[in-house]
């Protein structure tokens, strides 16, 4: 989105198939550039910098910093607060789903358009967390319509076409097959809702990645390792989720599809990475021993260092954080422009 | 938001059917470990027009083309799965290494074909294919309905719920099942008008 832009002060030059290594760093601990394999001819390279900006996403710009040790930086670059990993978050997810009879047996019509079912259900109980029993929010993606029809479309319709049963006759429970079998497609193809839910997890010290000292990957770089568990409140507010997910499709005479996640189940929640909303592992904050950054994504640490992926942001949004992310990218830049202005940079 | 959707859809087919032996990419296991490899990068696999069998002998295709025809007949609508080429797409599906080691799903498809013929064998000393529509149906009638199966046919019902999304799978994202569903979408429209009167009439 904004290298065509920095192209055209024809002052970029954009060097891609390179997999950086480390951070450069001089005898006085400040960055000096990046090292890093041309992934194309495995040769080793580098680039000398005056600012060394990471954008890798959170954990690959952790992993770096982690992996950039030297006599000043024992513990990884920037990283004098053993901050650098910690924190890490990702959104909360579970989802439900059920077949509306009302939009079963529809005419031929376009559904494509402005995402799922042209719905989104954005946080609405902020006042009332007293009652609730988690803090922070979600919202709920709402997907469904008469997609294109494609690999594992209906798949598993055995377990649900018994419900809203023509007027054949059949054996009891879903499944069969023939005539019968392929109109049971047609009438159930579009008729499925599903509500996802995405929330906010809450930050803690103890989620983290860190390097794993057995393991490289494929140029000898060495790879993270995951320690991160949901806590109560998230598994409560996932629990929310699938409750109210549920009673609003049953108020619409839904057949849902499953049970309602059991606590053994934590709920339905997704596991930890799996919404790929990585956040937290470079936090910002006024304090050099509990945060990495300041509020201008500068490292503590190294003055000439920054971070502008979402490994800065110190709470998690509900909503998806692309946009927190360009925002605070957006105020480093200023303050990187402003900085060498007045020659302190 | 495309590829959220899809993560839930694969992610719930899993939690709806975690014991499908042979469909792909939706247990909540592979789903949830996000391999690459479990579903094509943009979400279909086919084979090309000039497809040479790979993975079927000739009388497991045999097999697949008549029990295929039995699960998607021909009707006034549209064709039959065969009509579509569904058994050649399962072919391809045995062995495209995009949707992961096929090793499970062969010896599942392939152990599921020689159940079926070793039951007609028993009841009706015939194989399957060789069987006569009204004992092929006989068959099917005792595994094609999980909640209503004798006992002792476990294996059969699983491997057809698999199969049953196979030949789904085939026969809906041809061009044949396309338009048999009625799918309209991906075109350009030069004015969006929203949702059609008659639609939300019904």
């Amino acid at each position: 989105m904004l290298i065509d832009p920095a192209r055209e002060t024809g002052q970029l030059t954009l060097l891609t198939n390179a997999m950086v290594r480390e951070v450069t760093t001089d005898a006085e601990g400040r960055a000096t550039g990046v090292s890093y394999i041309d992934t194309r001819t495995r040769s080793e390279q580098k680039v000398q910098a005056d600012i060394v900006i990471l954008a890798a996403s959170a954990c690959e710009s952790a992993r770096l910093l982690l992996n950039s040790t030297s006599n000043q930086h024992p513990n990884g670059l920037a990283n004098s607060s053993g901050v650098v990993g910690r924190y890490l978050m990702d959104s909360t997810g579970t989802t439900v789903a059920g077949i509306l009879p009302q939009l079963m047996n529809d005419p031929d019509h376009n559904c494509d358009g402005v995402g799922g079912m042209h719905v989104y259900i954005p946080w609405w109980l902020h006042d009332q967390h007293d009652r609730l029993g988690f803090p922070r929010g979600y919202h709920f993606e709402i997907w469904g319509g008469r997609g294109m029809p494609g690999y594992g479309i209906m798949n598993n319709i055995h377990t649900y076409n018994d419900a809203f049963a023509g007027p054949d006759e059949r054996p009891k429970g879903g499944g069969g097959y023939g005539p019968q079998l392929k109109e049971d497609y047609r009438r159930f193809y579009g008729s499925v809702v599903g509500l996802s839910g995405r929330g906010e997890m809450v930050a803690r010290e103890d989620n983290y990645c860190e390097i794993d000292p057995d393991t490289v990957d494929q140029y000898g770089i060495p790879t993270l390792r995951f320690n991160v568990n949901w806590s109560d409140a998230e598994l409560q507010q996932v629990r929310h989720m699938q409750e109210t997910g549920r009673e609003i499709l049953r108020s619409m005479d839904a057949h849902v599809f499953g049970d309602m996640p059991t606590e053994e189940q934590d709920y339905g929640i997704t596991m930890p990475g799996e919404i790929i909303h990585e956040a937290g592992t470079t936090r910002m904050g006024d304090d050099p021993r509990s945060s990495v950054l300041n509020s201008y994504c500068q490292a503590h640490d190294v003055d000439n260092l920054f971070v502008t992926d979402a490994g800065p942001l110190v709470s998690m949004p509900h909503k998806n954080p692309t946009w927190t992310i360009m925002a605070l990218a957006m105020r480093a830049s200023d303050y990187i422009i402003d900085q060498r202005n007045k020659g302190t940079l | 938001m495309a590829d959220m959707e899809r993560r839930d859809a694969l992610k719930l087919l899993g939690l709806m059917a975690a014991t499908s032996t042979f469909s792909f990419a939706c247990t909540a296991e592979e789903t949830s470990t996000g391999s690459a490899a479990a579903t094509p990068p943009d979400g279909t696999t086919r084979p090309t027009a000039d497809y040479t069998k790979q993975f079927f002998t000739d009388h497991e295709m045999r097999t697949v083309r008549v029990m295929a025809d039995l699960v998607i007949p021909a009707d006034d609508r549209s064709g039959s799965a065969s009509d579509a080429r569904v058994p050649e797409f399962i072919d391809h599906v045995m062995t495209d290494e995009l949707l992961g080691d096929p090793q499970p799903r062969q010896t599942a498809m392939r152990g599921g074909l020689a159940w079926v013929d070793y039951q007609c064998l028993q009841r009706f000393d015939a194989l399957f294919a060789d069987c006569s529509e009204a004992q092929q149906k006989e068959l099917l009638d005792d595994i094609a309905w999980p909640d209503a199966a004798p006992d002792g046919m476990e294996a059969g019902v699983e491997f057809f719920n698999s199969f049953r999304n196979l030949v789904a799978s085939g026969f809906f994202s041809s061009k044949m099942g396309v338009d048999d569903l009625g799918y309209i979408g991906n075109t350009y429209v030069s004015e969006w008008t929203g949702c059609p009167d008659d639609v939300r009439a019904t």
